[in-house]
This record gives structure tokens, sequence and C-alpha cells, in this order.
């Protein structure tokens, strides 16, 4: 049998590399970094439609990734749906009149959230709402009005 | 004719169930014997050393080969979509929640399952489980409990491991050889592969995986014929067994885990 | 021979089946305390089963088995143990921990066992190592030992815990006549000097008549001869002389049974 000073070392050896290779796939392969804690602030914006928006979807400003969706939820009252993201916290100069809209990343990328900055001095604040949306654009919605646009010409 | 095969089907089966509660049996009092590794610690340490280490190199080397191999499948069919920059998304998810665990699980049965049942068996023919027990040590505390924990332990770390090298290995093929931007393939992977979801499920998938490749072992170590030609059948039965066991538990798991996605 | 008060270990009506087989089959043994008892029998008659009964490792079907004053027949598994640190067991192969040196197999039960220090542990298996004359190997590896000082080993590792009683299962086979001479010698002066009672189970005839004190014979699960070794060569029994003198063919046929010779030879149409 080996030594015991040389077992451990090796054993030692072995777990560093095994937690270090749990922390790679912890910070570098996944989203804990952009997971809820203490980097991030919310912000809520109503939509009349989110079709193909899901949980854990970018948050995207002028094409970069900001932040991401952490909450979907239907209002019964309004029918409306009520998006609740977190944004990085170093991000803390958005205007409160930006507008958000759900956009595709490519013809059949996946859904974003994407936010165009407003012009108002005022910035967005954990617990913001964002009043100006954009509803999602549903793919078939727009080829029935393209259609029936050309019948009637 | 029919009647005798009935009775041979009968004999077999009940042999099998009897082994199977053999096997429970010893799985219960390995559990109530847990407390016990606690006064003999370094056993344990002993046992991560022979099962981890010596199948660090192996895994390593495993891992990275599939995770290019996972790069370059992965990027033909993307390819055909146009959604090269997705790799990352497709090595990552696939090795991490599938790969990562269950070939980990199925290297480690063949490299250190069959080594544990080869060794718990040689230690009853050659007497010597019966000597400890004559000798008031128990000889499932002091054998089999530190080598079932040393698995359950080892097991995830080097699932992480094999998961770890082959998304770098996904990352070489894609990045190196097939010119994927290295940004999008980390940045699309970041924030579609899910510390919860994905990572932590698959550490559990091992965690499962360990238990009872290591379990399956030290049963059939401890439960072989004490002859050669015993040792020698047990060690083949704890492969196959092992391997159809992950295979199996790896289904129920995944339904379990992601099926009402 | 039958009074308990010199009796350690009192078996009475003993019955013991393996699978179908008969192992025991309503044996009274006693064996007495500080001296050298024997068990006999051809190959397969269940003496190392004896052995396994005596150290809780298999449970009798029926009978008693009373250990020191104690019936065992209801022991739990931690009275089992308990009384454990007062046997000490020989085992056919020695059965020595492979991964540990000599001076580890020895430390073994001791550290196991006891609370003892460091210190004493080697003050005690020192001692016990120089009882079997194998102080000076105790950097070796079970690996590196020959078959005689393997056993002798395993017998000082026996005796670490200062048993009241050693069992030997078959202590001379396969040894050369000088490991044969060394270990004859060695379970005669231990059992002396240590006051224990030693159980011997074998078939060698010649080193057994020579060491013990009172030996049983075994044969189908039944006592078929007890004596001292000058009562046993005078045992009227065929059979016993038959088994103490070796001969081929006597009450234990030579033939397996069989059909007559001529019968099978000209029986062509039955193969094999």
């Amino acid at each position: 049998m080996l030594n015991n000073t040389k077992l451990d070392l090796w054993v030692g050896i072995f777990v560093a590399v095994g937690v270090l290779a749990l922390l790679m796939l912890a910070l570098n392969v996944s989203n804990l970094k952009t997971h809820a804690g203490d980097g991030v602030y919310y912000v809520t914006a109503r939509f009349e439609n989110v079709s193909g928006l899901k949980v854990r979807s970018p948050v995207m400003l002028a094409g970069v990734r900001i932040g991401q969706v952490e909450t979907i939820e239907l209002d019964p009252e309004s029918l409306d749906v009520l998006v609740r993201m977190s944004i990085a916290s170093n991000i803390a100069t958005i205007p409160i009149d930006s507008m958000a809209g759900i956009y595709t990343a490519g013809i059949l990328g996946e859904r974003y959230v994407g936010l165009e900055a407003g012009i108002e001095e005022d910035f967005l604040i954990d617990g913001s709402n964002i009043h100006r949306t954009n509803p999602a654009m549903v793919l078939e919605k727009l080829i029935g009005q393209f259609m029936f646009n050309k019948v009637e010409e | 004719m029919i009647l005798q095969q009935l009775i041979i089907l009968g004999k077999a089966s009940r042999a099998w169930l009897e082994r199977l509660g053999r096997a429970y049996i010893l799985f219960a009092y390995m559990v109530w014997g847990i407390p016990s590794i606690f006064r003999r610690f370094h056993l344990f340490i002993q046992q991560v050393y022979f099962l981890g280490v010596f199948s660090f190199l192996l895994i390593l080397i495993a891992g990275f080969f599939v995770g290019m191999v996972m790069g370059f499948q992965g990027y033909h069919t993307l390819a055909k979509f146009g959604a090269e920059s997705s790799l990352g998304v497709v090595v990552a998810l696939s090795i991490v929640r599938e790969l990562g665990p269950v070939i980990t699980a199925l290297l480690f049965a063949g490299r250190a399952g069959s080594a544990l049942t080869a060794e718990i068996g040689l230690m009853k023919v050659t007497e010597q489980l019966a000597s400890m027990e004559m000798m008031a040590v128990d000889p499932v505390k002091q054998v089999l409990v530190p080598r079932l924990l040393a698995g359950i332990f080892v097991l995830p770390l080097l699932a992480a491991i094999f998961s770890a090298v082959g998304i770098l290995g996904g990352e070489f093929v894609g990045v190196a050889v097939l010119g994927v931007d290295s940004g999008a393939y980390w940045s699309q992977m970041q924030s579609s592969v899910d510390i919860y979801n994905d990572i932590l499920n698959g550490i559990v998938k091992s965690i499962f995986f360990g238990l009872i490749t290591t379990w399956i072992a030290v049963f059939e170590g401890y439960d072989t014929v004490p002859t050669s030609e015993g040792v020698s059948r047990a060690t083949t039965r704890t492969v196959v067994y092992s391997a159809l066991s992950v295979l199996a538990l790896d289904f129920i798991l995944t339904a379990l885990m992601f099926g009402e996605h | 021979m039958n009074d308990s008060n010199t009796s350690l270990i009192s078996i009475k009506d003993l019955v013991f089946h393996r699978g179908e087989q008969i192992i025991f089959d309503g044996t009274n043994i006693e064996i007495p305390k500080g001296k050298i008892t024997a068990i006999m029998g051809p190959s397969g008659t269940g003496k190392t089963t004896l052995l396994r009964l005596l150290g809780g490792q298999l449970p009798p079907l029926s009978g008693s088995i009373h250990i020191d004053g104690q019936d065992v027949g209801r022991f739990s598994r931690k009275q089992w143990y308990l009384l454990r640190r007062r046997m000490g067991m020989l085992f056919q192969s020695g059965a020595l921990l492979t991964d540990m040196n000599v001076f580890d197999n020895v430390a073994f039960p001791l550290r196991e066992n006891t609370a003892l220090n460091e210190r004493m542990i080697r003050h005690l298996v020192l001692m016990k190592l120089q009882a079997v004359g194998l102080r000076g190997a105790r950097t070796l590896m079970p690996a590196e030992l020959s078959g005689g000082m393997a056993r002798r080993v395993a017998l000082a590792r026996a005796i670490a815990l200062d048993p009241m009683m050693i069992m030997y299962d078959e202590p001379f086979t396969g040894q050369d006549p000088i490991s044969m001479g060394v270990l004859v010698k060695l379970i005669r002066s231990l059992n002396d000097t240590l006051h224990l009672t030693s159980i011997i189970v074998s078939h060698d005839i010649h080193e057994t008549l020579a060491i013990a004190d009172y030996i049983y014979i075994l044969s189908q699960g039944k006592v078929v001869g007890e004596g001292t070794p000058e009562n046993l060569q005078k045992n009227p029994s065929q059979w016993v002389q038959q088994f103490i003198h070796g001969m081929p063919d006597g009450p234990v046929h030579f033939d397996y049974p069989a059909v007559e010779y001529y019968q099978d030879v000209f029986s062509f149409e039955k193969t094999p």
C-alpha cells in the first residue's frame, strides 16, 4: 500500500479537481450568475400577448443581454400578461419611459424581451413598471393579415 | 414436460428473488452501519483513493472524446438549420443531463465496480471476512460500508469532471476546428443551462448511480460462491447488472425530473 | 468427561443440515477446559462446519451449545461479537488481511476491540510475535510469507486478545515437516502456558494423535469413536480402526456404489 501522506495527497487532488469541475459547471456553464441574488433588481411589464416567451428567456437592451424573465403570470381581470424580469444591478440607468417589446432572435430563434431606451431623466428601479410595451408578433396572424390584404387588392 | 419446465422456471425465479432479498437485507444492514464510519474515517479516504483516483484518468479521457464527438454531431445537425451558434447549448445539455452521469457510471461499474467485487470476493475465498468476524470485527462495517460511501461520494465528482472536460472538448471541436464563435458557444450555453434543472439534476442522478453501482458491486462480492469460478462469475454479473440498472434508473429519474416540462 | 465444571463447551443433540445434506444428526460433544481436544473424521463430515457453529457464523437447526456456561442458541449478533473477543480461531489458510503487513495484522484485533494506545499495542504485538518466533518478520506483507509463517502470524493474531480458547481449522494440512513440527510444538506450548482450551479439527492422524488429550471421531453426523489417543488405538470399532490406520477398504468402501461391473460392461445401450 502507498504510505498515508501520498494517498491523502492524491485524494486531496482528486476531490479538489472534482469540486473545481462542479464550480465550472455552476459558474461558467449554467445561468447561476444571472440567477436571483444581490446582483439584480426586478421590474415588471404588462403585455397583451407574450406568445413564445418563457421563464429564463433573455432580456436585451440594444442587443446586449442584461437580465432574464423570472415569472410570467396572467392577470385574471384584464387578461393581460405580467412579466417580471431581473436586470443586473450594474445596468441602473435605464430611463423610466423605456419601451419593452417581445422579439424573436432570427426567424426560428428564441423569444426575448427587448428594451428600447426612452428619454426621461428618471431611471427604472427595483419594483418599477414598464408602461410602454409592444406585444409579441404572432407569425400566423401576420401571414393571415398579409394574405387578406393581398386579396383586397 | 411443460410441468417440468415450469418447475425449473419457478426454481430459478425463487433463487433470483432470494438473491434480491439478500441484497436488500445487506443494504439495510449497511445503512444501519453507516455511523461506524466516523470511527474508521481513514478507510473511507482509502476507498476514495481506490475508487476515485484510479478512475480519474479514464474519466478525463472519455469525457474529452465524448465532448468532441458531440461537438461534431451537434454542429452538423445544427448547421442544417443555420443554428450553429447553439452548439454550446446542445453539447452542454446533453452532457450535463445525460451523457455525463450515465457514461461515467458505466465506466465506473466496469473499472471500479468489478474491482470491488473481485476484491471482496477474494477476501471471502481466502476466509478474510470470516476471520474478521471471529476477531469480533464486523466485516460489513469494516469492508463494505466504507466502499459504499466512497462510491456514493466519488461518482458525482467523476461525473462533474466528465461533464466539464466534455464541454471543453465540445468547445475545442466547435470553436477551434469548425469555427463557431467562442462567445456564442458560451453565452448561449449560459442562458440555456439551468443550475437547478440541469446541473443539480445531473448531480442527483450520479449520486443515485454511485449508490446502485457500488451496492451491486459490494453485494456481488459479499454473496460470492467462495471459489475462483464464483468470483469470476460475480465480477461479470456486477458489470452486467450495474450497466442495466444504471440505464433503467436513468430512465426513471429522467421521467421524474424532466417528464412534466 | 460430562462434568460441567470441567467442560468449556458442551454440545447436546446438535442437528444441522446444509440443503438436503445432513451434516450433524444428534451429535454430543464435550470440550474440557484447558485441554487439547481434537475433532477428526474424513473430509466432508462437517468438521469445519462445527467450528462455524461454535463461532456463531452458522446457527444450528436444533440442539444446544453451551460455551463457558452460556447457552449461545439465542445469542444476538451483539452477544456473539462480545463472545468472539474471547475466542481465537486459526483458519486453514491463515486468512491474514492481505492489505496490511504482519505487525498491523496482529495489531488489528487490538486496535478494533480495545482502546489501548499505540505504545501498549506495540508491546503486545511484539510479545505475541515473539511467542510464535516471528518478531523479526513484522514488516513483511502476507504475500511475502511462506504458508507455515502465515499460519504462525495468524496464530499470533488469534491470541492477541488473550482468548479463553482457540479453534484450529486443519492446522497441519499442506505443511512441510519442519513447519509441521513448529506448529505442533506451538499449539502444545501455547495451550499450556496461556491456560487455553484448544480445539483442533483435522484429519492428519499422526500429528493429532501426538498432540491431543482427547479425540472425537465423526462420521455421517455422529460420533463414532472417542477417547484418549491410547484408548482410541484399542477401540474395537472397525470404522475407527480403518480411519486411524488409513486402510483403503473397510466399512468405508473403496468403490462408489454402482451396479455389478459385468452388467455395466455388457450393457451397450446406456451411455455413459
